[in-house]
């Protein structure tokens, strides 16, 4: 059976489109864009889309999926199915797990989950050294073969700068970016929180900006010396930004992403003690987001991305310093985004999709990010107008841990299609 | 008049509010002074000291001053270990409040746990300290010691000397000082300052020659032992030398100057046994009055005044 989106506003970023039409999807794969096709044929469903946005699915270049290991805190399948809720067709998972995902056996466990769980698809991170422990490099080739689409410790930096650069250049030939964690360890010692008058005010150690700046300097220099791929993760610091600036117009292959919280938020909602804003990195000052916010419009930060981290609400509810650090963010980051940013006018809509979606599909090398007529129908549908509160209990993450709880955005994704198979409508998954 | 639930912090409190404490405690500081320390204010309420972290004299303050209105206390033992071992905080809070108590006073190792807990219970909350946060009744003491000495807080100049960055009691002193119209100096190196504490209009010096220069009011910190193992400042031999409140020191700059500590003191290392046994010292009045200002703020915070049998 085939299906029609009719009359929706599709937006490609891939192909520069932007205009009224439907989209033919048959079998796994879009067949044809058109305009007043009044198709009707008896074996297709069609769907009215009239007033809601169509676009490529949302692919996170970052998220935390917790198993193996700790599946208390979520599941490949809870997390597919948040990501299709959240509008995503695409995560990229982190190797943190325990075990880590640091050779290739494990990269097929991931692959096999996520197939199992038959959702969004999961494409696999893979350890930079083994067992994380930052000391000798994982099998990164056999991974690599396995299908790792990109190599990190995220959850941790890499201490070692000889390290990182044996790593950038073992990449080289096998074309798959390192993402790193930039944060000098020594300098964010034990903080919990960006260290400014707001730290001060409330007694709670902080981490400068400079530990995340120093990191970045680094991993820019030593991009640089390699001549090999790197992508920044969750930057937060003003500083981080101009240095970006400058790589990127020296050629240094280089490329960034940012969150929807830092995008939003400050460190002045800390005033709470509200765990549920307990991030790392932290969220730093107004200053810090609007340089952000800018590089992000310019496309200096080419992706945004959830850097979801489901936690149990047990764990997140203690004291402020033994909280663990991160916000399950799948299913909120695209109303959060359309609200805060497509709405008031920092992004078109054409400049959300490219880095929600194009943008992780070329920098990663995935499939999907685009609507061209014979790519995989991997199609995310959005109405831009209906308001909805942010609520615990529709989460479909287990982690139930996010600052926005209780606030009413818009522009909710309301059809996730995965290969031509329609996953979530309505905000129920299928 | 006082119409708080809870005690957490000085920031957000009022010059009004801080007053009325201060007036208050100065009815209880009679009641002290009588042979007979006993009044009814209080009878047939509950309260209930929880602390998580050591500290005799803050609690022993804290039960004399619930004691001396008649109020019945409980103290709870919480060990470093219980948070080792992540029992929830909130399930001691919940259970007791399930046994009636009125008033819970909270002292924790973490900032902001007195505000997460205040939240969840119907009891009220006085913040006994938590972590580097606020130390509300020992700023509220310290007010009190000067006013009573120096007939006034407004228009002083206070010079805070030591670990800043650490302490409960300078940011406290800092909310409530800037309040009452005074102003307020940090002294120390910088490595013991926070970042970007000019922008809460406090005065910086890392000179004590400089910060002490004119100063009303002299407040010297502990330092805490294991600040030097992390880096802070390279040896104590260096930091008293250096930072140390010697008597040569407030002699050739300040002779005149008003001397605080909140306790428990390093003698010769932040401040020299000198000074405190000199007559600018005000340590022992400070734990007398500590007592006057937490039956102050209990009384107030249990209605105080409305026919219970104290008149003020
Ligand atoms: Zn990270
Ligand atoms: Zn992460």
């Amino acid at each position: 059976m085939a299906l029609l989106l009719r009359g929706g506003r599709v937006i490609d970023p891939a192909q520069g489109l932007d205009m009224v039409a439907d989209v033919l999807v048959e079998g796994s794969r879009i067949s044809a864009i058109t305009t007043g096709s009044g198709m009707s044929r008896p074996d297709v469903e069609v769907v009215d889309v009239t007033g809601k946005i169509v676009g490529p699915g949302l692919i996170d270049a970052h998220a935390h999926l917790r198993e193996p290991g700790l599946e208390y805190k979520e599941d490949i399948l809870s997390a597919s199915r948040a990501a299709v809720k959240g509008g995503y067709t695409g995560v990229m998972a982190m190797p943190d797990t325990d075990p880590p995902v640091d050779n290739a056996a494990m990269v097929q466990f991931i692959y096999t989950r996520g197939r199992q769980a038959g959702l969004a698809r999961v494409f696999p991170v893979g350890a930079v050294t083994a067992g994380r422990k930052g000391e000798k490099l994982a099998e990164i080739g056999y991974a690599a073969q396995a299908g790792a689409v990109a190599f990190s410790d995220d959850g941790q930096p890499i201490a070692n700068s000889e390290i990182l650069r044996r790593a950038l250049e073992y990449l080289r030939p096998l074309k798959r970016p390192l993402i790193d964690h930039c944060q000098d360890a020594n300098l964010s010692g034990r903080g919990v929180m960006h260290e400014g008058l707001v730290s001060f005010e409330l007694g709670l150690e902080g981490i400068p900006s400079a530990a995340e700046e120093v990191a970045v300097a680094r991993d820019l220099i030593l991009s640089a010396y390699t001549g090999a791929r790197i992508h920044l993760a969750h930057l937060s610091a003003k500083g981080s930004v101009s240095m970006l600036a400058q790589a990127k117009e020296k050629g240094i292959p280089v490329t960034a992403e940012v969150t929807p919280h830092h995008l939003i938020l400050t460190h002045e909602v800390l005033r709470t003690y509200d765990t549920n804003t307990k991030v790392n990195p932290p969220l730093r000052t107004e200053e810090d987001r609007q340089a952000l916010l800018q590089a992000l419009r310019q496309g200096l930060i080419d992706i945004i991305a959830t850097d979801h981290a489901p936690h149990a609400s047990h764990e997140k509810r203690v004291d402020f310093n033994q909280a663990p650090f991160g916000i399950s963010g799948l299913e909120t980051a695209l109303p959060l985004v359309v609200t805060y940013l497509v709405k008031p006018g920092y992004l078109s809509w054409m400049e959300a999709i490219a880095r929600m979606s194009t943008n992780p599909a070329q920098i990663f090398g995935l499939p999907g990010g685009n609507l061209r007529v014979g790519s995989l129908a991997d199609l995310v549908v959005i109405d831009p107008e209906t308001v909805k509160e942010v609520r615990p209990e529709d989460f479909a993450s287990k982690g139930k841990n996010n600052p926005f709880i209780g606030q009413k955005l818009s522009g909710w994704p309301v059809m996730t299609i995965v290969g031509g198979r329609i996953v979530m409508r309505d905000g129920e998954v299928i | 008049m006082f119409r708080r639930k809870d005690v957490l912090g000085l920031r957000d409190w009022s010059k009004e509010e801080i007053a009325l404490v201060l007036d208050t405690a100065a009815a209880m500081k009679d009641i002290l002074g009588r042979d007979l320390k006993k009044v009814p204010a209080l009878r047939g309420r509950s309260v209930a000291t929880l602390f998580y972290e050591p500290s005799t004299r803050t609690r022993a303050s804290f039960e004399l001053a619930a004691k001396y209105m008649s109020a019945d206390t409980v103290s709870l033992n919480a060990s470093a270990s219980s948070i080792a071992k992540g029992e929830s905080l909130l399930d001691t809070i919940w259970t007791i409040e399930a046994m009636g108590v009125d008033v819970v006073v909270l002292r924790h190792p973490v900032p902001g746990t007195s505000l997460q807990i205040a939240e969840h219970t119907r009891m009220h909350v006085v913040n006994a300290g938590d972590g580097a946060h606020e130390h509300p009744t020992q700023a509220l003491l310290d007010m009190y010691t000067v006013r009573e000495r120096l007939g006034r807080v407004e228009g002083l100049t206070l010079a805070i000397v030591g670990d800043i960055s650490h302490s409960r009691v300078a940011r406290s002193n800092i909310w409530g000082w800037q309040k009452m119209g005074a102003k307020v100096r940090v002294v120390g190196p910088p490595t013991m300052i926070p970042v970007d504490i000019d922008k809460a209009g406090v005065q910086v010096y890392w000179d004590i020659e400089e910060g002490l220069r004119g100063a009303d009011v002299i407040m010297g910190l502990r330092i805490q032992l294991e600040r030097e193992a992390r880096g802070f400042f390279p040896s104590f031999a260096e930091y008293t030398s250096f930072y140390g409140l010697t008597r040569e020191r407030i002699r050739s700059i300040n002779p005149g100057a008003l001397i605080l500590h909140p306790g428990p003191v390093n003698r010769g290392v932040e401040i020299t046994d000198e000074v405190l046994s000199s007559a600018n010292a005000a340590v022992n009045e400070q734990v007398t009055n500590g007592v006057a200002v937490r039956m102050a703020l209990l009384y107030l915070l249990l209605g105080g005044g409305q026919g219970d049998g104290f008149a003020s």
